[in-house]
């Protein structure tokens, strides 16, 4: 199907990409300082709106898409980065950036989680990370800390919480990044590099949750954070290294790019079927020779 | 009844059963003759019994058949299971050194080869099956260049010594048979037709590429992994983008996806797969993304038979997802519709935006049937319905992706436009994607939209067409059977006639929607209707009955496993008309 690509004549603004409706969370959650971050990283690089899909799951910080002019995507609990990825197959051309929770990324999709980074899809995923299930108003997730009391677990938490870092690491992504939504500008930054990396990005943002995480909130985290950029030791492009201090947790928190790889194919890019051309746009009738051939086969 | 010849090849899983099926398959295609194939087996990659049963003459077949015409045992436990199959003019052929014979039915010939005497096969473990091909073709009145082209053909990717020993034993074979056995007394027939033969998972994903899908994605399972395994060996040439996902909630949702960016896209399954794509089902249709799914029925529940078939999942098909959501279900009839169907299906989907089934089983995906080369129509009508794919002059009102209309159907903005940003949502939203589920709640604006998704319904009911009967209208019995029962219900019809029972069939293909006042209309006059299907609770007989308050005189289920043969319907069909049960459950004879 042809396509007219009208080009925006004037320069992209943070107006153009301010959503149909405010955002309903709480005030004061993190999730309001990851909106603006992505929103800055989308003007900062000049990306059209309408060549970014914003694809999410569900919980509070999957109301996302519906907050950002894009083309965005509501879909299943735990279950974006699959829709995404089937979305970025289709059309590569497309910007793709998939946001979300701690419990909808970590616990209920998981698995979808490790298989999309070792396919390496040319996505960016964002998790908001409260440490908290919030939108079914506050029991124990994958990452809340051990002694954490929930609705759930109201004596408190005694299952070790998983380093998102560390399990993104060790599935093999290209690029595994952290940030802080108390520090707009560094995670500003991480969004940029994320959505320029050719592969599949991981962003783990602590974004505190203020109804129903009183433990890792907005003044727990900000003497904590330390960014590794800081550290003039520290080389994102060694993996061991970057696992080494991916399970680094307590009075000092590292925050920044863990690690980032370039000489591995997307998965778009290893696929010859999109040889020509996102397949969106390739014709979709068998040529007549090859559906000869097809039958022929079967004679 | 028109005139059919039955091969019966059987061993251990691993004894090479499925060469000499491919070899009679092509020999019998290229003589210009139908046939029907189906391969009953366990679980089980090496040893277990699997028998392979083909059919053919010249006269489309529409089911593997009552009994055997030649029966090749590999082992002894073939012998003992199946001998009894064979009916007068029969014949068996077996390896003397390893199998005793059992006692046949009169006219039956028993052909024993004095294998170790005929060739040395000690390094060819296949070697007896070989020489066996070549007798049997012998038997069947046929020239033995016909089957030196075909083993050559076979046995193409080996070395030139494989083709020559096998060549070889094979003739050894046939000039065995010339010398010490009679000719079967039906030599078979000879015609100017060419069929291709293929099975039900090929005709489907065949169909689909047909149809123009240019995503697929599937998990493995029996019996749905030849859809997965055709689309794979013909993705680079098609240009579909074929995906092995890690599990079939992933399948399901990557399949979304890519239809939301704008290409059809497919995926298939059976049934415990299908389990983990209902939340899927219902996003396709609250977000308005059209998807088909193929289910493979097999016989369950959990994880079941997984190598026999069954017509199970209907139910599981009318209430996939929570909710009420329009979506379109249908069963193909035989292997051929698994074609046909799919272009129909996705036309359907992509005017209405919602999500559509074929439920097939396995009978079908992996049966054999030979089809007119014509059927397979890689040029068929392509509707995608409402869809914004360029953005014109750049001038257009605000869009709204679910715009209310009198259809229900919303023109669908394909992501990448300028100029039609939106959101698309599993959350219940209004006419501009913002949800209204989360962000406020509001009963006007959620009755509107419910409204507006179900109208659809509507319009696919007018799209479908009602189903008909076939036979003479005043029939003494009505035979009533969905999708892959058609074939045998066909047969069973026509031995009722010829045994003085008048018979007509109704098959039903498009289950949803179910066009209950054309059916009602239709059995009004029939004096004693039967519903045939293969399940336990007799699945369609509920729906129908929960669609119309229609109730049969009787009902024929089978849930053993296997798939009905003639002579089970008939002899039912009989004992109910002399009032000696409503319910009849035909056991099957074979254990297989």
């Amino acid at each position: 199907m042809a396509t007219e690509t009208v080009v925006a004549p004037k320069a992209i603004t943070m107006a153009d990409y301010k959503g149909r409706v405010d955002p309903d969370w709480c005030p004061g959650c993190g999730d309001f300082g990851v909106l603006a971050a992505v929103q800055k990283a989308l003007v900062e690089l000049q990306i059209p709106k309408h060549e970014v899909a914003t694809i999410s799951g569900i919980g509070c910080s999957s109301n996302f898409p519906g907050f950002i002019e894009t083309y965005g995507m509501h879909t299943l609990h735990g279950r974006s980065l699959p829709v995404a990825t089937g979305m970025k197959l289709a059309n590569h051309a497309m910007t793709v950036l998939v946001t979300g929770g701690d419990g909808d990324g970590f616990g209920i999709g998981c698995n979808h989680f490790v298989h999309t980074i070792r396919r390496n899809v040319d996505l960016t995923y964002i998790v908001m990370d409260n440490q908290i299930y919030g939108l079914t108003t506050g029991q124990t997730s994958p990452t809340s800390r051990i002694g954490m009391k929930t609705k759930s677990m109201p004596y408190g938490n005694i299952e070790t919480p998983l380093s998102p870092v560390a399990l993104a690491l060790a599935a093999g992504a290209t690029f595994v990044a952290r940030g802080f939504s108390g520090d707009q500008k560094h995670l500003t930054e991480l969004i940029k590099l994320g959505i320029e990396h050719k592969g599949f990005s991981f962003i783990d943002v602590f974004s505190p949750c203020v109804t129903y995480n009183h433990d890792n909130t907005f003044q727990w985290f900000r003497p904590r954070v330390k960014k590794l950029e800081d550290n003039p030791e520290y080389d994102s492009t060694d993996w061991a290294m970057a696992m080494e201090k991916s399970v680094i947790w307590g009075e000092e928190i590292p925050i920044g790019k863990f690690f980032e790889r370039t000489d591995l194919p997307t998965l778009h890019g290893a696929e010859p079927v999109l040889n020509s051309g996102p397949l969106v746009h390739q014709n979709n009738r068998i040529p007549a020779e090859i559906a000869q051939g097809f039958v022929q086969e079967l004679m | 009844m028109s005139e059919s010849f039955v091969v019966g090849i059987g061993g251990a899983a691993g004894q090479g059963v499925a060469t000499p099926g491919d070899i009679f398959a092509k020999i019998f295609s290229r003589r210009g003759l139908h046939l029907n194939a189906y391969n009953a087996y366990q679980s089980i990659i090496r040893g277990g019994h699997t028998f392979l049963t083909i059919r053919t003459g010249p006269q489309k077949i529409s089911n593997t058949g009552d009994h055997l015409d030649l029966l090749i045992p590999l082992n002894q436990d073939t012998m003992d299971r199946h001998l009894r199959l064979l009916t007068a003019g029969g014949a068996c052929l077996y390896n003397a050194d390893l199998i005793q014979p059992g006692t046949p039915a009169e006219g039956v010939q028993l052909c024993p080869m004095p294998v170790s005497k005929m060739a040395d096969i000690t390094r060819n473990k296949v070697g007896q099956n070989t020489l066996a091909i070549g007798a049997a073709v012998n038997m069947m009145g046929i020239g033995f260049s016909v089957l030196e082209g075909v083993l050559a053909e076979q046995f193409r990717k080996k070395d030139k010594a494989v083709i020559d020993e096998n060549i070889h034993l094979a003739r050894t074979g046939y000039e065995y048979a010339s010398k010490n056995f009679q000719a079967l007394a039906w030599p078979l027939p000879m015609t100017d037709a060419r069929y291709a033969v293929l099975s039900g998972n090929i005709a489907m994903a065949m169909g689909g590429a047909a149809a123009g899908v240019k995503f697929y994605s599937a998990y493995p399972m029996s019996p749905a992994t030849g859809v997965l395994h055709w689309m794979a060996s013909h993705a680079r040439q098609a240009e579909i983008m074929v995906r092995q996902v890690e599990d079939e909630i992933g399948v399901v949702t990557m399949a979304i996806g890519a239809a939301h960016a704008g290409v059809r896209a497919m995926c298939a399954t059976s049934g415990g797969g299908f389990a983990l794509m209902s939340e899927g089902m219902g996003l396709s249709a609250q977000a308005e993304i059209p998807i088909v799914v193929i289910d493979c029925q097999r016989a369950g529940p959990s994880t079941g038979v997984p190598t026999k078939t069954e017509q199970g999942d209907l139910w599981q098909m009318l209430g996939a997802g929570f909710g009420d959501y329009p979506k379109v279900i249908a069963a193909p009839l035989d292997i051929a519709d698994c074609f046909k169907l799919i272009p129909e299906m996705f036309n359907l989907t992509d005017r209405f935006q919602c999500p559509g089934i074929v439920l097939c089983d396995l009978l079908l995906s992996e049966g054999r049937l030979s089809v007119d080369p014509k059927e397979l129509d890689f040029n068929p009508v392509i509707d995608r319905g409402e869809m914004i794919t360029s953005n014109g002059t750049g001038d257009h009102e605000p869009y709204k992706r679910y715009k209310i209309t009198e259809s229900g159907v919303s023109p669908r903005a394909i992501p990448g436009l300028p100029g039609y940003t939106h959101v698309v949502s599993s959350d219940e939203h209004d006419e501009d994607g913002v949800l209204i589920s989360d962000e406020y709640t509001n009963a006007g604006k959620r009755r509107a939209m419910m409204e507006k998704r179900m109208r659809k319904m509507d319009g696919i009911a007018a799209s479908v067409p009602p189903p008909k009967l076939h036979g003479p209208a005043d029939a003494d019995v009505t035979l009533i059977g969905w999708g892959s029962t058609h074939g045998v219900i066909h047969e069973a019809c026509e031995l009722l006639r010829e045994a003085g029972i008048s018979a007509n069939h109704l098959a039903i293909r498009w289950l949803v929607p179910l066009h209950g006042d054309a059916i009602l209309d239709l059995l009004r006059g029939a004096r004693h209707t039967i519903i045939v299907e293969n399940n336990f609770s007799g699945q369609f007989a509920r729906y129908l009955r929960s669609e119309t308050s229609f109730v049969p005189d009787g009902n024929i289920r089978k849930y053993d496993g296997e798939p009905f043969a003639p002579h089970h319907i008939v002899e039912a069909v009989k004992e109910q008309l002399a009032g000696k049960t409503k319910l009849s459950v035909p056991a099957h004879e074979i254990m297989v």
